[in-house]
């Protein structure tokens, strides 16, 4: 090796030492949680601005937080968006369903149904009540944690198991991890799994919508974790400079597996202040109060319409559970983090709003609870008539071939003889599992 | 930009339009803007300016700023922008300047254009063509010569494209715009004006001298996956593609070799019937790629040829690549994969 200069661990001047700084979230398993430190302003104090405003003017919105359902669960202040009670109860609903479905997929993954499972607990308003302030046809782009916008868009719950157990129902045929839903008919772009790849996508079909005169605009997720990603960079540039139809929604639900926010620069700004210097409006909305995250999608919705340009919305929030089924988050965060997190529970604070209105009772939530977790019930029954991870009910072996491109080129041809081939002597009943 | 011509070697009465690469690559452009509303053609410096190499001259004028235009220095951005727009139902055609600058954009075209049919069961496509002018042979040092062609073709939902003439650049480049599959088209930027034969110190031949830079007007394709004979001959298989095709058709013509040249025109899809045909023929198989030796395409060519035709082989394969170094600056022509290296593996092939 040529001669380099020496690195020595002891400075060799009186310069001050340059020191790393490693990001350390504040509390740790067995740790007390306090949370004062975080600000919190009471619901409805925040302006609105209008649509079409200057970046520039919106400086404020990109640090504050938009809150609309006080400790009162009344709707206060400019951002109500002033909803009426059926949509309030349907919102209500859609976020339950999300939860038996939650619930019900988790306990299948650890009964050894399927491989894999996430989550979105805590997150249930980020996705279920922003997309309900999109329209149906306007095109989202999720991260894997949006099973929300599905099940708002009324996506058949049994073809989401069906995926989950990457069983012979599977539309997917069994090729994607799950979760990974895809939708075409839904306007929900196919989930890839790796990260904020769908950003600069979202980015380039609001782009084609904007060149082909059309008036539907694009919407993606993505989480605070991933912002660091060039793809999430790439399509906050593209989004500025062509002022693209398009809602950046930023989900900071604080942890990225076992890596806090600040691995993602929090401990120096927050997520929404990354418009300021790309010159999109920026806006930071509680992600726990639905009335909030339906009134700054909506927001943002009206300007794109308007070719006002882009907005990122950072919605602060709290991953309640685990990464995923693989992960066990007692291992690196304190388990109070969750029931001291300031901002509530979305189901609940909806729920409690409804009540206060006089629009529902404990009675009726109970009863849309059990519904719900009875929908998800028959639905698993029926989908697991289309079998279950492993348990031989899956596609044809030459389907694993297919729709690598458009016709199959003779080398897959002749891979997919062999694989039929080889399955005689692997599996003589027929296929792994059978 | 059409040259009218009256070709005294041919004959021709001057009717036939001679364009260069680059003319012809503009023509195919103009052509599929005009008949496809959903063509879109961006990438660095391709709209006002007309791109670097001129292949998107004019472009922008013609058809309006929504249809050609600048993106910002982002080749992951336009490579995601692309597969939006692919999703919406568009046709994007991007250019990545040089090959040698798509690697930030490997992510976007690996995991997600080509692996989005197929991850999505045909719910959605990614039909984009990625323009790329690509090799050596211009002075262009280290990240302006690179030959990256094995990479795209190792992935699974991709089709590599490189042509080697101006009829070719065209039909090629319409169909892999027609194709719904995302194509990467790598254009030899050493043949945009001239064919070229590997003897870096004589002066470079115009296209308009060559057979194949007669391009017709109008529309017309040429099918993805089939080879091009260059010479048909029986002593030996010479497998090409790009810049290569006419260096070594020049080394067989000087060392007086009866050689079957195949230009393989698309890697992936690849010709194996063409190729399998050729070897069977010759017995001897000779490999010509610019690119990097050590895990290159021509190592699955070898294997193929190897697997397939072992019963045919009267000797062992040969491959001629460029060295597993860096593209050097002042050393390029020490570099290149030309007559001498070519001369000395066909002797070698020839020799029993």
């Amino acid at each position: 090796m040529a001669d380099r200069p020496e690195t020595s661990a002891a400075p060799k001047s009186n310069k001050p030492a340059l020191q790393l700084h490693v990001p350390e979230p504040r509390y740790r398993p067995g740790d007390e949680v306090d949370y004062s430190h975080l600000e919190i302003p009471e619901a409805g104090t925040q302006p609105r601005p209008d649509e079409t405003s200057d970046p520039k003017d919106m400086l404020d919105f990109a640090y504050g937080l938009v809150r609309v359902l006080g400790e009162d669960n009344k709707a206060h202040g400019a951002w109500d968006p002033k909803l009426d009670a059926d949509t309030l109860r349907t919102m209500l609903r859609n976020m339950a369903m999300v939860r038996a479905f939650d619930d019900r997929m988790f306990r299948g993954q650890r009964q050894g149904k399927t491989s894999f499972y996430m989550k979105c607990t805590g997150e249930e308003a980020t996705s279920v009540a922003s997309s309900m302030a999109l329209a149906s046809d306007d095109m989202v782009f999720p991260s894997y944690r949006q099973q929300g916008i599905l099940i708002a868009r009324g996506y058949p719950i049994v073809d989401m198991i069906n995926q989950i157990y990457s069983n012979k129902g599977d539309k997917l045929k069994g090729r994607q991890l799950p979760i990974m839903y895809s939708s075409r008919e839904h306007s929900f772009f196919s989930i890839s799994g790796n990260l904020a790849t769908q950003t600069p996508q979202a980015v380039g079909w609001a782009m084609a919508s904007a060149i082909k005169g059309d008036s539907r605009i694009a919407a993606t997720w993505v989480g605070e974790g991933s912002t660091a990603e060039g793809d999430f960079h790439s399509a906050c540039t593209f989004a500025t400079v062509y002022n693209a139809p398009v809602i950046l929604n930023v989900i900071n639900n604080q942890w990225a597996i076992s890596s806090f926010s600040g691995f993602a620069g929090a401990e120096r700004t927050t997520f929404a202040a990354r418009a300021l210097g790309y010159g999109l409006a920026g806006l930071r909305v509680d992600g726990n109060d639905a009335l909030a995250c339906y009134a700054a999608q909506q927001w943002a919705a009206n300007r794109a319409r308007a070719n006002a340009g882009p907005t990122l919305i950072e919605y602060f929030t709290y991953r309640a559970e685990g990464h995923s089924t693989s992960d066990d988050p007692t291992g690196y965060r304190s388990a109070q983090e969750r029931e001291e997190w300031p901002l509530g529970d979305p189901v609940m604070r909806l729920k409690n709003h409804l009540i206060e209105l006089g629009e529902w009772d404990e009675d009726r939530q109970s009863a849309m609870d059990l519904e719900c977790a009875e929908l998800v019930k028959a639905a698993t029954k029926e989908a697991e008539k289309n079998g279950i991870l492993g348990h031989g009910m899956h596609h044809p072996f030459h389907t694993m071939f297919e729709d690598v491109y458009e016709e199959l080129p003779w080398n897959l041809e002749e891979q997919a003889e062999q694989a039929i081939r080889e399955r005689q002597v692997k599996w003589p009943k027929g296929g792994p599992g059978a | 930009m059409s040259i009218d011509v009256k070709d005294q070697a041919t004959g021709d009465t001057g009717t036939e339009r001679r364009l260069n690469m680059i003319e012809a690559i503009n023509d195919a452009l103009d052509i599929m803007l005009e008949r496809d509303n959903d063509v879109i053609v961006m990438g660095e410096d391709v709209g006002y300016f007309g791109g670097v190499f001129r292949c998107t001259a004019g472009l922008q004028e013609k058809h309006g700023k929504t249809r050609v235009f600048d993106t910002p220095i982002s080749e992951c951005g336009i490579i995601g922008v692309a597969v939006g727009m692919g999703a919406y139902g568009l046709r994007p055609v991007p250019e990545i300047q040089f090959a040698d600058y798509i690697y930030p954009g490997l992510d976007q075209l690996i995991s997600e254009a080509a692996r989005l049919r197929y991850r999505s069961a045909n719910d959605y496509i990614a039909p984009m063509t990625v323009r790329s002018p690509f090799g050596g042979g211009i002075f262009g040092g280290q990240t302006h010569s690179q030959s990256p062609e094995a990479i795209f073709a190792h992935v699974a939902g991709l089709k590599t494209v490189i042509p080697a003439t101006p009829y070719d650049a065209k039909g090629l480049l319409i169909s892999a715009i027609e194709d719904n599959d995302p194509v990467i088209f790598f254009e030899p930027k050493r043949i945009y004006n001239g064919p070229f034969s590997g003897y870096y110190d004589k002066p470079v031949e115009p296209w308009k001298k060559h057979k194949d830079s007669v391009v017709p007007e109008g529309y017309y394709k040429v099918p993805l996956g089939k080879a091009r004979h260059v010479t048909e001959g029986e002593a030996l298989t010479v497998l090409a593609y790009g810049t290569m095709v006419h260096v070594a058709e020049a080394v067989c013509e000087a060392k007086g070799i009866d050689a079957d040249i195949l230009d393989l025109r698309t890697i992936v899809p690849l010709d194996i019937e063409a190729i399998e045909a050729s070897v069977e023929k010759t017995g001897r198989c000779l490999i010509v790629h610019e690119a990097t030796r050590t895990a290159g395409f021509g190592a699955e060519l070898s294997a193929l040829v190897t697997e397939r035709c072992f019963y045919n082989l009267e000797a062992p394969v040969e491959r001629v690549t460029g060295f597993d170094t860096p593209y050097p600056h002042s050393l390029e022509w020490a570099y290149f994969p030309g007559p001498v290296r070519i001369g000395e593996a066909i002797d070698k092939i020839l020799k029993d």
